[in-house]
This record gives C-alpha cells, sequence and structure tokens, in this order.
C-alpha cells in the first residue's frame, strides 16, 4: 500500500475544493431546486423549466441546480436564488409554481427587484431583509443529520466531500474497528429504526461474531404509510448514508453491504444506485478502499413493499428469495443473519448519524438530545398543522414545542384533539401529553412509541376510532399470517372498528377491544402483531367518550364516519337560485325544492361533503350533522323526480 | 397482499407475447440462485407492467422451482399484479395523512365513475385504479396520481374532470396522428396545484 488513506483522501478533498471554490466564485446566479419526490409532486420540473425558458429569453446566464429535500413540504415547490450582483443575500421562495418562476426570472433575475412579497426570508442573518432564522419553523430545529439536506447536489459526490464528507471514514480507516466501535458506543447513539437498540452494542456483538464473510444491511424499507424520512435521507444526501455503511464494515469486519429499499420509491432507487457507483470510482467503494485493507461494496436491493419486511428477519427472508416471514430469533441476525452469516442491520438514519458523530466528536453528539436518547429526531409532521413537513429537533424537546411552535400548530382556528406518533404500532397521545419530551423512554411511557417517526396531528375535526380503524385495516392486511394471534386478532379487531364506525357497535365491544388487544400483543411472534393494538388501545385510554359516543348514541363526534353522519341544506340560509351544490354533487343527490331552494336526496347521498365546500362562504348553507337522524327531513317535490336512469 | 385468480387473466397481445420471448434470453443474464427471484419477478412486470401466468411459468422454469412457489413469493408482495394496468393508472393515496383529510371518497369517486373497483382495469384497458400508501407529498393531501400527473389537494368533483381531459386528450392524440405524419408524442398534462 503506497498512500495511506489521509492522503488519499486529501487528494479527494482538493478536487472537491477546486470545484467547490468554482462555483462559489461564478458571478451568476444560482438558482436551487428542491427536486426530491415531494418537490416534483409539487410541480418542482414544471418551474425549473419554466426557469430555464425564460432566463433564456431574457438573456440571462444563471446556474440551476437540483438540490434534495429541505423537508418545508408546506413551502414546496421550493427555490433558494442565490443572485450576489442584485446586492440581496441568498433568498428563500416558497411555492413557486411555473408562474412565479418566469416573473422571478423576469424581475429579479434580469431586473434585480427580489419581489420582497414573496419570499420567506433571506437564508443567512443580513441588513436588508429578515432572514428565515427568526422563524420558529427554522430556529428551533436542530439540523444535525439532515443539516445537508437540500442544500448540496445529491448526484454530485464531490459536493458532500466538499462539505467534510468522507472525512469521518477516512480517518476512521486508520483507527482499529475496537476504537470506532467504542466511540460508537459512548456516544449513547441508539437505533432509529423504531425499538432504540444501542448501536454501539450491536456493532460490537457483530464484530464477535465469528465468520470471515459478514454483511451490513442498511434497511430503507420505510413501510409506515404515512413516513418518509428515509427516503428524504437517500434523496438528498445518500452519501452520509454509504459513509456510514462503510465505517460499520470496517468496524464488524463486513465485506458485502447491501440497501434495502422499496421499490415504491424509484427516485431514491435512481440516486442511490448513482451514489454507489460514483463512490466506487472515486476508490471509497470495492477492494482496498481509499488504500486501506477494507473491501467492501454495496448492492442495492428493491423491497417489493411489503411492511413487515421492515422488521429485520424478515428482510432477510425476503432478500434470500422468500416470502417475507418473520423468524424467530435467537439467532439474531448480528449472529445469524442473511444466508447465515453474521449480518448487522441499521436503520437509515442510524448509519447517517455515524459519519456526524465520528466527525463532530462524541461529545458533541452528546450535548445534543437527553442522557438516555442523545442526538436528535426526525419527524414527519403532518395532519392538521399549519406547517407540515420534516422536522430534526433535539431529543427531549416537547411536544408542545414541536406541534406548536415548529410546525405552527392547528390551522383554521380549530383545537387540537390528539397527536398520532409511530404510524400503525405507534399511538395517540392527548393534549394532557403535550409537555411529554420526545425521546424514546418518555414516549413509550406514555404509550406511544417513537416508531417510524411519523407523526399525524389531529384537530377536533378527527375521529379517532375511524383512524384506528385505518391502523387495523393497514396492520390486518399486512399481517404476514405466521402468528394466529396477528392473523385473525387484527381481523376481529378491525371487524369491531368497522362495526363501532358503522353505528352497529353493540355493549360489551370496548371491553372486548380491550381483552382482544392484550392477547393479539401477547401471541404475536414480531413487532407488528406485537404492536398493532398500540392504536386502539392508547385511543380507548385517552378517548374513551368518542367510542361510548359511537357505540351508545350512534354518533361520531368528529363527523368523520360516514354512516353517522348526514349532510342537509339549511333553508334559512340557501340563497334562491345559486346552483353551486347542485352542479358538485357527483350523485345528483341534490333537488330544488317548492321553493327553488335546494335540498339533499338522503338516499343519494354519498356524504363526500363536497357541497359544504362549494356553498358559497356568504351563504354557508350545509351542515353536516350526526347522527344523521338530526337532519331535517325535507321532501323532494314529486315533479322534480327524474325517472330513474338505465 | 395482492390476490389473484388465474380465471380473470386475460390473453396476451401480440406485443406482450414478443416481450415474453425477449425475456427468456434476458433472464439467462440474471443467474439461478433463488435470492435472484425478486429481483427478476421486478424485471419482468418492468418489461409487461404485470406477471401473467407465462411470465411466472418462464422465470420458474429459469430458476427450476414450482410455479406455484413463484405465486406464493409474488402474491406476498404488493409490488406485483396479475392484471395489466390501464394505460392511464390512476393510484389514490390512502396514506395516513390523506385518509384522514378524505382519499377514501376521492377513491370511490373515481371507482364510481370507471365502474371498476380497486385493483381492477377498465375493460379497454384504458385505466385502472389502485389506492396506495403515503406518495411522499401529505402537504397536498388528499393526493391521486393519473398516468405521470399527480393531483393534490384533491376534491371529488375534481374526478370527472381529470377521467374528461385524459379522453379528450386521447382523441385528440388520434386525431393528430390521424393527420401529421410522424406520429408526434404529446406533452404531459400540467400538473394541478
Ligand atoms: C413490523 C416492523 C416493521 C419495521 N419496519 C422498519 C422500517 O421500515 N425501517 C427500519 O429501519 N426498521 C424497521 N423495523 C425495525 C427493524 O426490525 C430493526 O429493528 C431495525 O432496522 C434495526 O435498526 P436500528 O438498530 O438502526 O434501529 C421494523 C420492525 C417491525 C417489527
Ligand atoms: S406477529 Fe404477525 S406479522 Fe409478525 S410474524 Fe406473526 S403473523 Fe407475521
Ligand atoms: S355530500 Fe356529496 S353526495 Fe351528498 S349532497 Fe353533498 S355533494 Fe352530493
Ligand atoms: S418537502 Fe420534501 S418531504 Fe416534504
Ligand atoms: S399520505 Fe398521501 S401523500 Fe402521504
Amino acid at each position: 500500500m503506497s498512500q495511506t488513506s489521509p492522503h488519499r483522501y486529501r487528494q479527494l478533498r482538493n478536487e472537491a475544493d477546486r470545484r467547490r471554490r468554482e462555483w462559489n466564485e461564478s458571478a451568476l446566479p444560482k438558482i436551487h431546486i428542491g427536486m426530491a419526490t415531494c418537490g416534483i409532486a409539487a410541480g418542482a420540473q414544471e418551474t425549473r423549466a419554466a426557469f430555464e425558458e425564460a432566463l433564456a429569453e431574457a438573456g440571462v446566464p444563471a446556474h440551476i441546480r437540483a438540490v434534495g429535500c429541505c423537508g418545508h413540504c408546506y413551502a414546496e415547490p421550493v427555490v433558494i436564488i442565490d443572485h450576489p450582483q442584485s446586492g440581496f443575500p441568498p433568498i428563500f421562495y416558497p411555492e413557486v409554481n411555473a408562474g412565479k418562476a418566469r416573473m422571478l426570472a423576469k424581475l429579479f433575475l434580469k431586473e434585480g427587484d427580489p419581489r420582497l412579497e414573496h419570499i420567506l426570508g433571506a437564508t443567512v442573518a443580513n441588513d436588508l431583509i429578515p432572514s428565515v432564522m427568526e422563524f420558529p419553523r427554522f430556529n428551533l430545529e436542530h439540523r444535525l443529520i439532515m443539516e445537508r439536506c437540500g442544500r448540496i447536489d445529491p448526484e454530485d459526490i464531490y459536493d458532500y466531500i466538499a462539505e467534510g464528507g468522507y472525512e469521518a471514514l477516512a480517518d476512521t480507516l486508520g483507527r482499529g474497528p475496537e476504537d470506532v466501535i467504542e466511540a460508537v458506543a459512548r456516544s449513547g447513539l441508539r437505533g432509529r429504526g423504531g425499538a432504540g437498540f444501542l448501536t454501539g452494542r450491536k456493532w460490537a456483538l457483530a464484530r464477535a461474531a465469528a465468520g470471515p464473510a459478514k454483511y451490513v444491511i442498511c434497511n430503507a424499507d420505510e413501510g409506515d404509510p404515512g413516513a418518509y424520512m428515509d427516503r428524504t435521507l437517500l434523496e438528498s444526501n445518500p452519501h452520509q448514508v454509504i459513509e456510514g455503511m462503510i465505517i460499520g464494515a470496517h468496524a464488524v469486519g463486513a465485506g458485502r453491504g447491501i440497501i434495502y429499499v422499496r421499490a415504491e420509491y424509484p427516485l431514491a432507487v435512481r440516486i442511490l444506485t448513482r451514489a454507489v457507483e460514483q463512490a466506487r470510482a472515486l476508490g471509497l467503494l470495492g477492494q482496498g478502499i481509499l488504500g486501506s485493507a477494507l473491501d467492501f461494496d454495496i448492492e442495492v436491493f428493491q423491497g417489493s413493499g411489503a411492511f413487515v419486511c421492515g422488521e429485520e428477519t424478515a428482510l432477510i427472508q425476503s432478500i434470500e428469495g422468500f416470502r417475507g416471514m418473520p423468524v424467530h430469533r435467537p439467532p439474531y441476525p448480528v449472529a445469524g443473519g442473511l444466508n447465515g452469516r453474521p449480518t448487522l442491520i441499521n436503520n437509515v438514519k442510524t448509519l447517517a448519524s455515524v459519519p456526524v458523530i465520528l466527525q463532530g466528536g462524541v461529545e458533541a453528539f452528546r450535548a445534543v438530545g437527553t442522557e438516555q436518547s442523545p442526538g436528535t429526531a426526525i419527524f414527519s409532521g403532518v395532519g392538521s398543522v399549519v406547517h407540515p413537513g420534516l422536522v430534526e429537533v433535539p431529543m427531549g424537546t416537547s411536544l408542545r414545542t414541536l406541534i406548536f411552535d415548529i410546525c405552527g400548530g392547528v390551522p383554521k382556528k380549530k383545537k387540537f384533539k390528539a397527536v398520532q406518533i409511530g404510524g400503525p404500532s405507534g399511538g395517540y397521545l392527548s393534549g394532557a401529553h403535550l409537555d411529554t419530551p420526545i425521546d424514546f423512554d418518555s414516549l413509550a411511557q406514555a404509550g406511544a412509541m417513537m416508531g417510524s417517526g411519523g407523526m399525524v396531528v389531529m384537530d377536533e375535526d378527527a375521529c379517532l376510532v375511524d383512524v384506528s380503524r385505518f391502523f387495523l385495516d393497514f396492520t390486518q392486511k399486512e399481517s404476514c399470517g405466521k402468528c394466529t394471534f396477528c392473523r385473525i386478532g387484527t381481523r376481529h379487531l378491525l371487524e369491531i372498528l368497522e362495526r363501532l364506525t358503522q353505528g352497529e357497535g353493540r355493549e360489551g365491544d370496548l371491553d372486548l377491544l380491550r381483552q382482544l388487544s392484550e392477547d393479539v400483543k401477547a401471541g404475536s411472534l414480531c413487532g407488528l402483531g406485537k404492536t398493532a393494538p398500540n392504536p386502539v388501545l392508547t385511543s380507548l385510554r385517552y378517548f374513551q367518550d368518542d367510542y361510548e359516543a359511537h357505540v351508545k348514541e350512534k354518533r361520531c363526534p368528529g363527523k368523520m364516519c360516514r354512516p353517522l353522519i348526514a349532510y342537509y341544506i339549511d333553508l334559512e340560509k340557501c340563497a334562491r337560485g345559486c346552483n353551486a351544490c347542485e352542479g358538485c354533487c357527483p350523485v345528483d343527490a341534490v333537488f330544488i325544492t317548492r321553493d327553488r331552494k335546494r335540498g339533499i336526496d338522503q338516499s343519494k347521498c354519498v356524504k363526500c361533503g363536497e357541497c359544504v365546500v362549494a356553498c358559497p362562504p356568504e351563504y354557508d348553507a350545509v351542515r353536516r350533522v350526526s347522527p344523521p337522524h338530526l337532519a331535517p327531513v325535507i321532501e323532494r317535490p314529486p315533479a322534480e323526480e327524474k325517472d330513474p336512469k338505465s | 397482499m395482492a390476490s389473484f385468480d388465474p380465471a380473470e387473466a386475460p390473453d396476451l397481445t401480440d406485443e406482450e407475447l414478443k416481450t415474453l420471448d425477449d425475456l427468456k434470453s434476458q433472464l439467462e443474464q440474471m443467474g439461478r440462485e433463488r435470492g435472484r427471484l425478486i429481483p427478476m419477478l421486478q424485471f419482468v412486470q418492468d418489461s409487461l407492467a404485470y406477471l401473467p401466468p407465462p411470465a411466472i411459468r418462464l422465470v420458474a422454469d429459469h430458476l427450476e422451482i414450482s410455479a406455484s412457489e413463484v405465486y406464493g413469493v409474488a402474491t406476498f408482495y404488493n409490488q406485483f399484479r396479475f392484471n395489466p394496468p390501464g394505460r392511464h393508472p390512476i393510484k389514490v393515496c390512502l396514506g395516513t395523512a390523506c385518509h384522514v383529510k378524505g382519499g377514501e371518497i376521492i377513491l370511490e369517486n373515481f371507482e364510481r365513475k370507471l365502474q371498476i373497483k380497486d385493483g381492477q382495469t377498465t375493460a379497454d384497458r384504458e385505466f385502472s385504479i389502485d389506492r396506495v400508501a403515503c406518495v411522499g407529498c401529505c402537504a397536498l393531501a388528499p393526493v391521486a396520481i393519473v398516468g405521470e400527473t399527480l393531483y393534490g389537494k384533491m376534491q371529488p368533483s375534481k374526478v370527472e374532470g381529470i377521467v374528461l381531459r385524459v379522453k379528450i386528450e386521447k382523441e385528440q392524440q388520434e386525431r393528430e396522428t390521424r393527420q401529421h405524419e410522424p406520429n408526434l408524442p404529446t406533452p404531459l398534462p400540467p400538473t394541478s396545484e
């Protein structure tokens, strides 16, 4: 070995620095467009095309760079424009559709007017315009793992290296594996895949396991139907995850790595595949990584969409070409995993934390978060909040801060009702828990769990019985069928919940739900079955009134369960001749009353709620009630009766 | 879990038969280990858009396992489908955020409009409807994807217009194809919202 790893790394870094300098020194304006799945969904591709076209038309040369996602979902498509010649600092523009892009190309990029009414703020503190850092959505977050997401080009490895990427790896390769494991253990890092197992301990076990051919698997299966942190990380900064995997391989002595990523994430698959190729081309993967003795390569395996495959033993079954059914542990994967060999499985966020810890130092990492849960937590905060999106906060931050300060609270002056954390395995917390600190142990104590990191905020109009039914419907379909209690028990739970939401709840159903939940928990092999009843149990515990109303009064307090509600038109308020509701009804349920107002034919209405939206706010005549018999009966005049359609 | 009824499988088109033929030689390059099964099924589905019975047999023969073994694995995973998707596949998001915002009502409206259920394809193979879990833009919930276009902040009343738009575009395209040679691709409709 003629060159040491620090030396090899220095060469890469010099090249990256040179490219970065060139980019920084260019006097041309720079336009950064968030082009992860979320941005594209919001129309970023059209935005980009509009910029290109309008700039060409205006004859203004500029750099356009596709970056990943910064997590500010409410603001997508997000564009950051750095136009040094205008004299303004880089500016963050939210919701830049094609029209706004054309306007900015002409007025700002060509004529130098930043159109301040359209900005969110400058990305840095300055004397001219307010900076986004003055907003709680920005300054209460602590970006440790996602720091580079949305800033760098995920398809350019040099962009990552210029930010100090792969430096931790170069350092690590010069240290003994035990040394690295010791540092990870001291950092107190806990697995971000849900259970919070100590990463350092897992690595030590994998290191100690005998066997020449070991594996490192990155678990990017992310099956929670409402969470997308892992996808965002992979799409926005894949190299940080890859670097974590290589360090893991060095630590445990593995030769092969697999990233198990959902096939439903085509962009993440593409970006990862490309990132692996680039790393290989620069000698960061393959034989003798950075001139060291480490041989390690990574392959991208596409998971085929089964929630249970996120469970580590099912995941292994699936890679081996079988149905993804969990198997009994022990042996744990660290001892006997893929093809019977020792296998280290970590979540995307866990692996992405490793370079941060090793580069910034164990003390710096421990300085964030709590004693038992150091570092940060990443959530996808969605539902009834003003600023939905991905947030990274120090562990120990209260739910109140997260929901009301960072995510902006509940919109439309509605009241907060509950927050569901952890997806299908997690639970609900009520207003009484808003001061619960977010960390593995406190959440578990309160009955929720960190789980996937999905977080859905619900306002007074949400029905927790219905949302629990939704989760049970999901887990019931996704149960692999191996354990009777999980397979049949979740079906029974679902049937009872369906009954409740349809107004057919019976005396004793709530006790039955409780009993069955305990049985399913006790009789299931893997985490899916063990945690599936959590949404039911926690909603029963904290929101029993909701359940009682469904059973005893056949009433849905959130007015969500359609069999338990009715729509009617308040004749006092309905304006004669306004046809808005009639035009929008998909099933022709709206008829004209004798005095030319509108009524709803209850036998036809499918309760879609369109007429509520359609009725002009100055009339606001459509009402939603529960139970349905509260709706006054308005007869359809016989003359209006149409022939039954063929 | 995907369900499967061989009796429902439609006959293959000529084009599909030809693709199937090509697949035979392409599989040769993919090895014969059991671990290749899922990537192989993914590859076949990428080419054919679904897994018709002859394709399953092809993979089974190649790996020297039984067709029922292949079905057993394929039906376990949500990714695999056994009926052809429509030319304009409709995917309605029923992830958590979209559920809370009424995704089911959107799904029902598509079903009612097209007279098919989720998981089915219209007889003319123009449309198919599938429910999906979180397409990753919960802030735009409820969300539906038609063909390549994502519609955010969906409303039930938008369903009719979307289906109509696809139909009109198709007619337009057909008219243009008849008028001009060569046949130019029409641009995708812009994203709504
Ligand atoms: C039903 C079920 C689904 C799971 N899904 C995921 C997942 O999507 N991603 C993940 O990283 N871990 C998931 N896990 C946890 C894994 O089994 C495993 O604990 C984790 O990948 C270990 O990584 P960590 O130590 O970095 O947390 C799931 C577990 C269960 C029981
Ligand atoms: S608990 Fe459910 S998902 Fe887990 S192994 Fe048993 S049946 Fe399968
Ligand atoms: S709720 Fe929907 S179906 Fe019922 S009357 Fe209004 S628009 Fe028509
Ligand atoms: S903005 Fe990218 S995930 Fe929401
Ligand atoms: S739940 Fe529909 S996009 Fe996330």
